[in-house]
């Protein structure tokens, strides 16, 4: 039965308990629902997640464990010396999956029944040629072991789905049928669905974090195969990024992470000013009306796509900053062969984070309490001595919390740079000559061709988990920081 | 300190400080302070009591125009400091809040050194030509304020750390270190103990000598120790206004006398 089928009659049983649930506890009251100890409604919700809750769960856990353990059992079934030369066991598990799924079409097609599907043997029938028909194209003649294998594997998958058909809708039964039975009118439903949301919630928050962990395992093991092909002293000490694929690449991280580092600077050089003045003054001077209309105003450029912030990059700054300092422009100076650059990217990438800078700034600075701007006015102050000498001092931790978050953003950030920075890996203090970041090689050296073998693929992976590290380190920085400084007040 | 005895003593006539007639104050459409003329002596404490949202609070904040920082506040009528009107179109009030200084009901010190809090304003002013001079400025209003002996040994200590009633008399050495003419303190001891507030009376009482001091209160034993003239607030008008002794003791209004012996408010 597809599983999603299963999924549809585990919730209709659960409607059917809340249903069932909800009339058995109005008439264990004789109708009157005040004499009950909770809403009729919490009386049905218990039936319906007792039912639905443990088989939903064991349905997950088994589609995960599943394909897992069969594979485990079928690869005992090819033996190490039939691997070919050259190849893997997981290269042949993965000709084993595509049988086993070739077959499934060709069964499902009416050319073979079940059970010759089943008993189909490589020297008997040309399986290639039968698959073939149904669309899946194999490489080359499917061995016996192979074929065998896959069978095994189509065999297993059958019981399993059979096997876990039967236990999940057993498991929502038993719960539908014990709910019900505990149902009466002393029962405490109210308390019971208040820790079905509980743990609810509790899931939803792990599964975030569990994820997070996820990204950070597949990464890791990327790494280490990357770091197995290529030296780790040259990724990250070496001083030339030279990716080819004749086998002698240079992948150093190093002039990547300069161009990043300068290009988010110059970012962080736009954005921080920009970003304080508008919140000093939104939160200062504006008045209630100004406020309204400009706050709203400033975050629409928060909800830009970056890809647009890159157009304008590719199509305004860029040849805007050509004219200026390029071949025959304004200042007769040749600074710049081109409308991409470190300058172009930065510039465009400053404007995309001055949102980020002053909608956080505007709060940290609206948390000062108004007794320390009365505290200075009332000594005779003007405005702009009190935001100096006093608001700013008072919010400068949680502003450079601010600043490290929009740090961490520019950091991370792809699009921009993919069309305003170039793509010449190299160290120099010019700002208007082409750079390239981190993310913008990992864009392209998984684009395209890959091979996941070899490291000029793999090293995207590395550079990832770096950029990863690095952002997260200034992240946690900025929440620490941010964090110590709420405490003054509160 | 004095008690009631005071009402016996002759009354030395003085010099008129601040002079506030027809005084109205509005809040956006409500009408929070009506009609109310004040004059504010010379070297004398005059205490504000009132129940709560009288309007006595508010109509400390305009003698410094502290109610030009909040937005929806409309104050109209003549208020003359030294005869010359503080609402005039001439007049900054930036200067004037250096010559009408203010102390807040929770002591605010800035998150700074104890020496830069009371540095701030002769700061901003410019009163001081060089560090030499600037210290001994510190010294003498911390003295005025009777902290230097608590804290002379940690003037870089950050002003936040100390307790609630050092903090208030920071705050007050502050506010003299610009050496205003006229004091205003808006409840400056609420958020103090027995002990502190007895300490920032006592200094109240010695400022009289160099200032005048105009201090909102809401205890009215705080009103009887400490000023010597006394305005009673109620719902945004002024009911009475003479000697304290003579409100505490024979108040003219029933109003005045229902709030004195704890009828209303």
């Amino acid at each position: 039965m597809p599983t999603l089928w299963l999924v549809c009659l585990l919730l209709v049983l659960a409607a059917a308990g809340f249903v069932m649930g909800r009339a058995r506890a109005l008439s264990s009251a004789g109708g009157d629902a005040r004499t009950l100890h909770s809403l009729p409604n919490y009386y049905g919700l218990n039936v319906a997640l007792t039912s639905l809750v443990p088989a939903l769960a064991v349905l997950a856990i088994w589609l995960l464990a599943q394909p897992i353990i069969v594979e485990s059992r079928v690869s005992k079934l090819i033996p190490a010396e039939t691997v070919p030369e050259g190849s893997t066991i997981g290269l042949v598990m993965s000709d084993v999956r595509r049988v086993a799924a070739g077959l499934d079409l060709v069964v499902d097609a009416g050319l073979l029944t079940v059970p010759e599907a089943s008993g189909l043997r490589a020297e008997e029938r040309d399986v290639r040629a039968l698959l073939g028909e149904v669309g899946v194209a194999l490489g080359a003649d499917v061995r016996p072991e192979v074929l065998a294998a896959a069978q095994r594997s189509r065999m297993l998958n059958h019981t399993g789905g059979l096997l876990m058909t039967g236990l999940v809708t057993g498991l929502a039964l038993a719960g539908l049928g014990w709910a019900y039975v505990r149902t009466n009118k002393d029962f405490r439903a109210r308390n019971v669905v208040e820790r079905g949301v509980l743990v609810l919630l509790i899931v939803a928050a792990s599964l975030a974090i569990l994820t997070t962990v996820g990204i950070v395992l597949s990464m890791l093991f990327e790494t280490s195969n990357f770091f197995r092909l290529h030296d780790w002293k040259d990724f990250f000490f070496g001083s030339t990024w030279a990716p080819n694929f004749r086998g002698d690449s240079e992948l150093s991280i190093l002039p990547l992470l300069w161009g990043t580092l300068y290009i988010s600077f110059i970012a962080l050089l736009v954005s921080v000013p920009i970003g304080l003045f508008a919140a000093i003054y939104l939160s200062e001077y504006a008045g209630k009306a100004t406020r309204a209309l400009a706050k709203p105003l400033l975050e629409i450029l928060a909800g830009i796509p970056t890809i647009v912030y890159g157009l304008f990059a590719l199509l305004t700054v860029g040849p805007t900053l050509a004219k200026v300092f390029g071949k025959g422009g304004l200042l007769g100076v040749e600074w710049m062969a081109g409308a991409t650059s470190v300058l172009t990217a930065g510039v465009v990438m400053g404007i995309m984070l001055i949102p980020f800078v002053s909608s956080l700034s505007d709060d940290i600075i609206n948390a000062v309490p108004q007794s320390m701007r009365d505290g200075s006015l009332g000594l005779g102050a003007t405005r702009s001595e009190t935001v100096r000498q006093v608001v700013l001092p008072a919010a400068l931790p949680g502003i450079v919390g601010a600043i490290l978050l929009a740090a961490s953003r520019a950091i991370g950030e792809t699009m921009i740079v993919v069309m305003g920075a170039g793509a010449i890996a190299k160290f120099s203090l010019n700002p208007l000559d082409t750079m390239t970041t981190i993310t913008t090689r990992i864009v392209s050296q998984l684009t395209g061709d890959t091979d996941f073998a070899s490291p000029e693929t793999l090293v995207a992976f590395a550079l990832g988990l770096t950029l990863f590290v690095l952002t997260l380190g200034l992240n946690v920085l900025a929440l620490y920081i941010v964090r110590k400084y709420r405490e003054q007040y509160e | 300190m004095n008690d009631m005895s005071r009402l016996e003593r002759v009354v030395e006539t003085k010099n008129i400080k601040m002079e506030c007639r027809d005084c109205q104050v509005y809040y956006g459409e409500t009408h929070a302070i009506k009609d109310v003329n004040v004059d504010i002596e010379e070297k004398t404490v005059t205490a504000f009591i009132g129940p709560s949202g009288c309007g006595k609070s508010t109509f400390l904040r305009c003698l410094n125009r502290m109610n030009d920082t909040i937005a929806t506040a409309r104050v109209e009528g003549s208020f003359r400091l030294d005869g010359e009107d503080i609402y005039d179109r001439r007049v900054d009030p930036v200067q004037l809040r250096a010559k009408v200084g203010m102390v807040f009901q929770k002591p605010n010190p800035f998150p700074k050194s104890i020496y830069d809090n009371v540095a701030y304003g002769p700061r901003i002013h410019g009163l001081a030509r060089n560090k030499a001079e600037m210290d001994e400025i510190v010294e003498k209003a911390l003295r005025r304020g009777a902290l230097w002996n608590e804290v002379k040994d940690r003037l870089d200590a950050p002003g936040t750390g100390l307790s609630g009633g050092q903090q208030q008399r920071l705050c007050i050495a502050r506010a003299i270190a610009t050496e205003p003419e006229v004091l205003l303190m808006d409840e400056p001891c609420s958020a103090l103990d027995p002990i502190a507030t007895a300490q920032v009376e006592e200094l109240i009482d010695e400022l009289r000598q160099n200032y005048s001091v105009v201090i909102v209160t809401h205890s009215m034993q705080q009103a009887a120790r400490v000023s010597q003239k006394t305005a009673f607030f109620h719902l945004g008008n002024l009911v009475e206004f003479g000697e304290t002794g003579q409100i505490f003791t024979n108040p003219v209004d029933p109003r005045t006398e229902s709030y004195i012996t704890g009828r209303i408010g």
